[in-house]
């Protein structure tokens, strides 16, 4: 509002001021066109988080209210009880990126490089699940992996399953109900948000580079890894960031598809803030899991060291 | 408690998605921003949220009443769970009470979850605030708190003389609501074993113990999320009275629950989801209420069900006016028309869950016969002497044991 004072008066008389005005408005411009964007985070970011910091540190109960006691111990407790969920989210989370990556750059270079008059049709296929809701997606895997239904038969014919019993990644001749199964829901409810920005990376790369690459004697998978892998690094990054952040905190997996051994941190948080009331320690667990999350990623992208991410 | 609808997501899922796209948490924070705690500056913004104390007014908080103004009253419940005509549209039992009181029932169908709709309105009855609605419906444990924190009005008995006379004594007397001071119940829930024929493959199931027990089911029980059916239950099982219960057996029956998880028994603990499970076989037995099963034994002849020797839980879903709310009179109205015999069968007819009003038999049967004798619908008075209900918790129990019950359950 203050700078709407400060803008000039639109009839200025002297002629010299009339050439200021112009460039003076344009050096606001930037600020409005921010406007909305910073008014959105401080409405639903930052003043959630400020909430969200003072009910981590609150004590009381519901009939006596709440009140700021500046009660830090609660992160420590929350931390000492629910470690082995936020270790298990972090390794499903990290699971379910390898297999998009392993999944997902081959597609996506398939889009990229080969589809040819395919490559709209591909997109949309790899697009077309979104049109159905998430948990409908989630839930259509608990019929694909049903005891009775043929994926386990086949499973279970080839002795895959007691393989991955053996590991404990299953139990007994069942894929549902176990980590296994949360891994494979994680994996295929994030493909896409691998997929698209390892496309956008490889697309962007000039054919002709690779045909230089052969010129110079670069066998094709000599290209790949010094040439087009090392140039589509921003689509990994970005990919891997937008499948491992999510699922981190995903919790609808675990409760559709998995059992009491596969509980993630999205799970307790859900449970403390609505279950069990405990405000603080669902709060503070948000707040360990954000931090967990940011100084994971801030470490991976100094290493993968790469300035752009897409 | 929601019926069985093979093709479309159940109220938990439905649920699920809501949460998913909107927490609670953002709600809350935004209201913090309007309610002006637009603090600048750290420590200044951390202090001064918090959540202010429950109102302790007894008797909750009541606001001018418009109904004699305004002929609306807004009725908040859970998806499916009144009757609906042959087009999907029109609710016959709601069009009724408007051609005989004037009277048009705004309905929503807008109840989830317990937890999730508490959330969802604790904010607003904690600022003394109207939450829109004049009746909502909501689970005994939940109903108990409302009572406790005062956040639900009086009802007004000479209002009530239908709801009065015709309540049946099972419900009569909650001890969270001696005389049904608060509340009257919508419809009643039935705890059972339930089992799929073909899953068991001729291994035999009568009781909790076979549940936690029989090595030939291992990996292939379920139990509920709502820890009064499940503990209550196993309770029963082991010879306690979950009436009264002390802290010991609670922890005794979550010493007996953790021994099945360990041992890798229980498949899963579900809400509503179990039922897609069991009708699949991929659950061969599980603790299950009695109203999905009358739903799934309708598409599924080999679901079953078996009510234990140790007897059953029973619940109800209650209606309650909130604080603040507009239209007390006319909800009241309605919480009466509801316990006329003849609208109360045409609604269970429909929802098949056990109505709460005693001489609704003779009413149902010329409806639909097979539901009059459905003793999932209409309990027996030989059935209704096993039920048994779970005692009223202090706001400390109920803390206590739901964290027992989380650490359980795998969080």
């Amino acid at each position: 509002m203050a700078t709407l004072s400060e803008a000039p008066p639109p009839l200025a008389p002297a002629e010299p001021e009339t050439k200021k005005a112009p460039r003076r408005r344009g050096r606001w411009t930037p600020y409005w066109l921010l406007l909305p964007g910073i008014l959105w985070l401080v409405v639903f970011f930052a003043l959630p988080m400020i909430y969200q910091g003072s009910t981590s540190i609150q004590t009381g109960s519901l009939e006596e209210g709440y009140k700021v006691t500046w009660h830090f111990a609660t992160y420590w407790d929350a931390l000492s009880e629910y470690w082995p969920q936020f270790l298990r989210s972090v390794f499903c989370a990290a699971a379910a990126t390898v297999l998009c990556l392993l999944l997902g750059y081959p597609l996506a270079y398939l889009i990229a490089f080969r589809a040819g008059r395919w490559r709209n049709l591909i997109m949309i296929l790899v697009i077309a699940p979104f049109f159905t809701s998430f948990l409908i997606r989630t839930l259509a895997w608990k019929t694909i992996l049903a005891d009775n239904g043929p994926v386990v038969h086949v499973l279970n014919s080839l002795h895959v399953l007691s393989v991955t019993d053996f590991l404990g990644w299953t139990a007994g001749d069942r894929v549902l109900a176990t980590p296994l199964a949360v891994v494979c829901g994680l994996t295929y409810n994030f493909l896409p948000f691998m997929i698209l920005p390892l496309y956008t990376s490889l697309e962007r790369i000039d054919g002709r580079l690779h045909e230089a690459a052969g010129d110079l004697y670069a066998k094709p998978w000599t290209t790949f890894r010094k040439v087009t892998f090392p140039l589509s690094m921003p689509g990994v990054v970005s990919g891997t960031l937008l499948t491992f952040i999510p699922a981190a905190g995903d919790y609808v997996n675990a409760e559709l598809l998995g059992s009491t051994d596969t509980r993630m941190i999205g799970n307790v948080i859900q449970t403390q803030f609505l279950r069990i009331l405990d405000y603080p320690t669902a709060a503070a667990l948000s707040f360990i899991l954000m931090a967990a999350i940011l100084a994971m990623v801030t470490i991976y992208i100094r290493r993968s060291g790469t300035e752009d991410l897409v | 408690m929601r019926q069985y609808e093979p093709d479309r997501p159940t109220p938990v899922e439905m649920a699920a998605i809501r949460r998913s796209l909107r927490t609670g948490r953002a709600a809350l924070a935004r209201r913090s921003f309007l309610g002006g705690a637009l603090a600048v500056g750290g420590v200044g913004a951390l202090s001064a949220c918090g959540i202010p104390a429950a109102g302790k007014t007894q008797g909750g908080v009541s606001a001018d009443d418009h109904s004699a103004q305004e002929k609306v009253v807004n009725f908040s419940n859970w998806p499916e769970y009144i009757d609906v005509d042959d087009s999907g549209k029109t609710h016959p039992t709601l069009d009724e009470f408007r051609k005989r009181t004037g009277i048009t029932v705004k309905y929503t169908e807008d109840i989830n979850d317990n937890d999730e709709f508490f959330g969802k309105i604790q904010p607003q009855l904690a600022a003394g605030q109207d939450t829109g609605r004049d009746l909502i419906v909501l689970t005994d444990w939940l109903a108990a708190r409302m009572i406790r924190l005062g956040y639900v009005q009086q009802l007004d008995a000479s209002h009530l003389p239908h709801a009065f006379a015709n309540l049946s004594d099972q419900f009569r007397s909650p001890d969270w609501d001696p005389g049904r001071a608060y509340s009257y119940p919508w419809q009643g829930i039935s705890t059972v074993v339930a089992f799929n024929k073909k899953a068991l493959n001729g291994v035999e199931v009568k009781s909790v113990s076979d549940l936690l027990d029989n090595p030939a089911l291992k990996g292939r029980v379920g139990l509920l999320t709502e820890m009064r059916d499940t503990v209550g239950m196993t309770m029963l099982d082991m010879g306690i009275d979950p009436g009264k219960f002390t802290d010991d057996d609670y922890d005794a029956v979550i010493a007996r629950l953790q021994k099945a998880v360990d041992k890798g028994q229980i498949r899963r603990f579900t809400g509503n989801d179990y039922t897609s499970d069991l009708s699949k076989g991929d659950l061969a037995a599980c603790v299950a209420w009695g109203g999905d099963i009358v739903q799934l034994q309708a598409d599924n002849p080999d679901v079953g069900y078996v009510i234990p020797d140790s007897g059953y839980m029973t619940s109800t879903d209650n209606l309650m006016i909130p604080n603040k709310a507009r239209h007390k009179t006319n909800a009241e109205r309605l919480i009466d028309f509801y316990y006329e015999p003849q609208p109360a069968a045409e609604l269970s007819a429909y929802v098949n869950y056990v109505s709460p009003v005693a001489d609704v038999q003779p009413y149902l049967a010329k409806i639909d016969k097979g539901a009059a004798s459905n003793p999932l619908i209409v309990p027996d008075k030989a059935m209704q002497a096993r039920s048994h209900a779970f005692r009223a918790l202090s706001s400390k129990e109920e803390t206590a044991y739901q964290q027992k019950f989380a650490k359980l359950t795998g969080a």
